[in-house]
């Protein structure tokens, strides 16, 4: 026994992993993780490729100046649909972000092990897996009836109502990964509970919380099923929030199930649009929200 | 100015753990007061009833009374208050990673709602001088985060943070045990000078930094107080066997 512990005297095992075994199975393992990662991103890259390649042609200063032409006419463009969809996801933003964000922190710090705060992480995991067009119903019996008009509020309140769960658990989660000592360094400085939890736990799991915001936002951006029934949609300008409103994922459902070539060929240009803008806004909220981080910050 | 420590009759529990057995203790003012004992015998804990970070635990509770000052800080005033004039100094560096370092120590004072500019400025350059850390760090102050420091520097950091806030008392829970030597002597320089001002009291694995830096010395064992007195008499001749088998390497 003393002698196998010494070096050189290495048990059996231990030496067949030694030289060019060990080099291969290094160069398999990094050969599998480079390979997933290709076929991880390849659908993405195709599809945008696709998406490229039949859309860009329609898109032209008509695209996005104009409204929709009537069947027949050639031109015509998707501007209401772009506001539109702006308009919407602001609403939706400004109900699901603080809800979620609030909700979060309740259930990580605030109500931390209370059946309230079970409950509501239940909810908001049920909520997470309602389909899109029950929540479209939902909103339709409680906005929409009552008003007895279809609106840009209702399909803002379907969208927003939709984006809560996921920045609720998404907040959670991050809050919880800011460790103890963090926590008990604001404490120790005699700060009270509620202020380090807003201004030292959240400030610390901020970067995690804002990409749980812009993935709700980026998945509600590209839903069609809950505006059917609350936006509508509108072939007209309409910025008004009690009127129907156009939503760019609306307007592709409805030119893309339509028998016109030209319609097809606006939806394809509408989709490109849609995924840049959601691109462009995720990549110009990380931009904002990281100008403020600092050397080594971690 | 320091102020001293009266302990009496102090127990401590974690859950159904009692962690602390009817602690009875005087901490003098402005001296620095060491704190030894193995493992888990509830130096640390103890430490933690000071300010009263104990119960910020779930399972944490706390019979006895803790005077500091003139103030009983378990009857007469609420934690939050107690926390600002006593301030802690954690094992593992804990600066607040998405703060510049000004940030960081500002942290306390902004925190309680502290915003004139010039005064946060001078407090800021007085406790990077007084954590010996202001030459190190005066031209990033604000560009680079504290995070960013090495180790030893973010141990400064937190004690200039804890500094900031002007407390009376300082607690330091073994501050040094993840330093290198250099780092770690930097740090005791600092509680030799710090001792004029403030009270401290110092829980440490080190046998030898305690003699160090310690006028006074308790030793824990099991969650009771084994012995307390000057560091001299503890190291030289202590009165009771357990501490002079702990002292002498002979268990723990």
């Amino acid at each position: 026994m003393a002698i196998a512990s010494q070096p050189g005297h290495l048990p059996a095992r231990a030496r067949t992993s030694t030289g060019a075994r060990r080099i291969l199975v290094n160069h398999l393992a990094t050969a599998a993780a480079v390979g997933s990662t290709i076929i991880v991103v390849a659908p993405l890259v195709a599809i945008f490729a696709y998406l490229v390649y039949k859309g860009a042609s329609s898109l032209n200063l008509a695209f996005f100046t104009q409204i929709p032409k009537p069947v027949g006419e050639a031109g015509g463009g998707m501007a209401n649909s772009i506001i539109g969809s702006g308009v919407l996801l602001a609403i939706a933003s400004a109900i699901g972000v603080p809800m979620g964000i609030a909700s979060g922190i309740y259930v990580a710090e605030f109500g931390r092990g209370t059946r309230l705060s079970n409950m509501v992480r239940f909810t908001a995991d049920v909520l997470n897996g309602v389909p899109s067009i029950v929540m479209g119903i939902a909103i339709y019996s409680l906005i929409v009836l009552p008003q007895k008009h279809f609106s840009a509020l209702a399909g803002g309140v379907a969208l927003g109502i939709m984006m809560i769960p996921t920045i609720t658990r998404t907040t959670e989660e991050m809050l919880l990964m800011v460790p103890r000592s963090v926590r008990e360094a604001a404490l120790g400085l005699g700060v009270p509970n509620w202020r380090s939890v807003l201004s030292i736990t959240l400030r610390t799991a901020s970067p995690g919380v804002i990409t749980g915001c812009m993935l709700a936002f980026a998945r509600v951006a590209g839903e069609t099923a809950p505006l059917l029934f609350t936006a509508l949609g509108n072939q007209y300008w309409s910025t008004s929030i009690n009127e129907p409103i156009a939503a760019l994922p609306l307007q592709i459902f409805v030119y893309a199930i339509s028998p016109y070539e030209e319609w097809h060929r606006l939806a394809w240009g509408a989709a490109l649009v849609l995924i840049a803008l959601i691109v462009l806004s995720v990549g110009l909220v990380r931009y904002v929200a990281g100008r403020g981080v600092l050397k080594g910050a971690s | 100015m320091g102020v001293s420590i009266e302990v009496s009759g102090l127990n401590a529990w974690y859950g159904s753990n009692h962690t602390l057995r009817d602690i009875q203790l005087h901490i003098p003012a402005n001296h620095a007061t060491a704190l030894i004992g193995p493992s888990g015998c509830g130096k640390s804990t103890f430490v933690r009833c000071l300010n009263r970070m104990h119960e910020t635990n779930p399972v944490g509770r706390v019979t006895g009374t803790v005077k500091i000052g003139q103030v009983d800080i378990y009857r007469d005033i609420s934690p939050v208050e107690i926390r600002r004039r006593v301030g802690m100094v954690f094992q593992r560096p804990n600066p607040f990673p998405t703060m510049s370092i000004y940030d960081n120590v500002a942290s306390g004072l902004r925190l309680n709602g502290y915003r004139n500019r010039k005064v946060l400025d001078e407090v800021v350059a007085r406790s990077l001088h007084q954590a010996a850390l202001w030459d190190e760090v005066k031209d990033e102050l604000k560009k680079k985060s504290g995070a960013s420091l090495s180790g030893g520097q973010q141990q400064r950091l937190c004690i200039a943070r804890a500094l900031a806030v002007d407390p009376e008392v300082m607690l330091m829970d073994e501050p040094a045990s993840a330093l290198d030597p250099v780092s770690t002597s930097k740090i005791e320089d600092l509680i030799f000078q710090l001792k004029s001002q403030y009270t401290i009291v110092i829980v440490t694995h080190n046998m030898q930094q305690a003699a160090r830096v310690a006028e006074n010395t308790g030793f824990f064992l099991n969650g009771r107080l084994v012995e307390f007195d000057s560091t001299h008499k503890i190291f030289t001749n202590p009165r009771d066997k357990r501490t002079e088998d702990y002292i002498t390497g002979r268990f723990g």
